[in-house]
């Protein structure tokens, strides 16, 4: 039989056949490892659940026309530049001056599934407009004019140059209307409250014009450095629009993710250096019961070297079976938290079981040091004496 | 030249004298047996002959070589190629089986082969306890396991403490037997003991007192057998 062998054999003989004393030392091991992988995994994946949390604030970015007005091609062109997986929302906007009960409003019209996708946050009392012919009207201007869901109202629109002489030589101004259903009823907090929303299609119908988008609202899951590439690349590239950061959104993004991940950094660090102590404890107090074979592999000849690298070699092996039971255990552990923290689910990282069992192994190996150093300080004779 | 030799050994704790000028000399495969009260300077003894520990002022030969010079390294060396270890409680790892704890003394010695550890238990009659954890094993049974690890590598010298000083009757005859065994095979047994029968099989006897030899009494009649009163 090979020395190496031999080696191994004594080795997993004292893990397996020592199951109740090991038992301890391989769950403060796992559980170190379980909370490190949990936490590294929640770490890496802060951004992105963070991200997510913060489009329900809104967009982070915006489009305006470099000149005049853009078209949707324009958006698409512009959104060719950005990950498909990173677009969450866009919202284009073309605002005119309507009418309602004979009072001017201002109306918008946009693609209502983009507009509840980039402004999750908007509060909608009855439902979003689903076909033609159906309108969001803000709060105030609700109340306003007096209308509920379910209220049919007539919005029309004035438009330039379209004074005509009637035929007592007055100027009769042509109207276009159009008949529109109430509902639901937008409320913010802002100053959408005092808009009334329509679909992009109806809004050309009223005004009798090809689409022309005064504004597009983008929410975009990027870090900050990502959003200003976008936002930098576009603006080169499309000649049309002008991208730009909204900077109180992607700054507080940015700030907030900064102290979130530095904390969660400092809690792996701390329970790092908690880990060490806890295996440190556990394997000093497992030399200290074990002084007697110590001494008696001494007696029978065993060098200080081969001493260390028995116990080294146990509690590697240890390090690397709560390493195993670690990273499952934290991918576990990070679920969970995502779960209830963030209500979604985590991405598995497989990188990062290897580095949890290498981080483990090494972990036990460094905390153990100091005991098995000890440990070759037993004097043999103590065996003889029956100490 | 004599296998073992003490030449003025003095051990020194403060101011007791735990070995108080000794002298003696073992020669290669005679069966030396070490009595003496409790506190007499046995275990001390026994400790450096075991190179486990060094003396304050003195020479111990084994081999020609002066143990109580050399470091703690080489006494290490020493001791797994010279010296077979018995001890009275057993000692054994508990979590290795019998004919594991054997190997371990190959593993350090040279190279691990489980066929001669094997034989080492035939001889002892323990092969079919082989595979059994110390604690599945019997007092007189655990000796014999040590018995089988003290022999396994052919060393110069079986030095046992009180090795029957936990067993009943019966197994005392079944380990002073091994060492007629061992005897006749051309090993040195150097049997340190409380136990006037045990003591009386050697083919010599010294007695310690207070740390000096008070009696030498050599076996004229010896059988290495042993006789029960």
């Amino acid at each position: 039989m090979k020395k190496r062998r031999m080696y191994f054999r004594m080795i997993t003989a004292s893990l397996i056949r020592r199951r109740s004393r090991m038992l301890v030392a391989l769950l403060s091991i796992a559980i170190g490892a379980t909370i490190l992988s949990g936490l590294v995994t929640i770490y890496y994946d802060v951004p992105r659940q963070m991200g997510a949390q913060f489009r329900n604030y809104g967009a982070n970015m915006i489009f305006t026309a470099v000149d005049g007005s853009f078209t949707q091609d324009d958006i698409n062109s512009g959104l060719s530049y950005i990950k498909k997986d990173d677009i969450v929302g866009v919202a284009p906007y073309r605002y005119e001056n309507v009418r309602i009960r004979e009072k001017s409003i201002l109306a918008a019209g946009t693609d209502m599934e983009g507009a509840k996708a980039a402004s999750p946050y908007w509060s909608i009392d009855g439902e979003w407009p689903s076909k033609d012919s159906e309108i969001l009207i803000g709060a105030n201007a609700a109340e306003q004019y007096e209308l509920r869901i379910g209220d049919d109202v007539t919005v029309s629109y004035t438009p330039e140059n379209a004074q005509v002489s009637g035929d007592n030589g007055e100027d009769i101004v042509e109207d276009e209307t159009i008949d529109f259903k109430v509902v639901g009823i937008l409320d913010t907090g802002g100053n959408e409250e005092d808009y009334v929303y329509m679909s992009m299609s109806d809004l050309e119908k009223l005004t009798n014009s090809e689409t022309k988008i005064d504004v597009a609202e983008l929410s975009i899951s990027a870090s900050s450095d990502q959003l200003k590439k976008y936002s930098q690349e576009i603006s080169n590239q499309v000649s049309s629009i002008n991208a730009r950061l909204i900077k109180r959104v992607t700054a507080s993004e940015t700030t907030v993710l900064t102290k979130l991940q530095a904390l969660v950094l400092l809690v792996t660090v701390v329970v790092l250096a908690l880990t060490m102590i806890c295996v440190a404890t556990t394997m000093t107090a497992v030399v200290t019961e074990r002084r007697k074979e110590i001494g008696l592999r001494k007696a029978i000849g065993a060098s200080d070297k081969s001493i260390i690298w028995e116990f080294m070699g146990e509690s590697m092996l240890l390090g690397c079976v709560g390493g195993i039971l670690g990273s499952v255990l934290g991918f576990v552990f990070a679920q969970q938290v995502s779960i209830h923290v963030f209500s979604s689910s985590i991405s598995f990282r497989p990188l990062l079981v290897p580095i949890t069992i290498l981080v483990s192994v090494a972990v036990t190996g460094i905390s153990s040091l100091m005991p098995i150093k000890s440990a070759t300080d037993v004097d043999p004779a103590l065996v003889l004496k029956g100490e | 030249m004599s296998l073992l030799e003490l030449k003025d050994v003095f051990k020194i704790y403060g101011e007791l004298h735990a070995l108080d000028s000794i002298n003696m000399k073992v020669e290669k495969g005679e069966w030396l047996s070490i009595m003496g009260p409790s506190g007499s300077g046995k275990s001390t003894l026994m400790n450096i002959i075991g190179c486990m520990d060094k003396p304050t002022k003195g020479e111990v030969l084994l081999d020609g070589v002066d143990i109580a010079k050399q470091s703690s390294k080489n006494l290490t060396a020493i001791r797994r190629d010279k010296i077979g270890l018995i001890f009275q409680q057993f000692h054994l790892v508990n979590y290795l089986t019998a004919v594991e704890n054997v190997m371990l003394a190959q593993y350090y010695h040279s190279m691990p082969d489980e066929k001669e550890a094997m034989e080492a238990l035939e001889r002892v009659g323990l092969a079919d306890r082989a595979k059994h954890l110390p604690s599945q094993l019997s007092g007189g049974e655990q000796q014999r396991v040590c018995v089988a690890r003290a022999l396994i590598n052919y060393p110069e010298i079986i030095l046992a403490d009180e090795p029957t000083g936990n067993l009943d009757e019966a197994n005392e005859e079944i380990v002073v037997d091994l060492f007629h065994k061992l005897h006749n095979e051309g090993t040195t047994l150097i049997v340190v003991t409380h136990d006037p029968e045990v003591a009386e099989v050697a083919q010599r006897k010294i007695v310690l007192r207070s740390g000096k030899i008070s009696k030498e009494v050599v076996n004229k009649n010896f059988t290495g057998k042993i006789h029960f009163e």
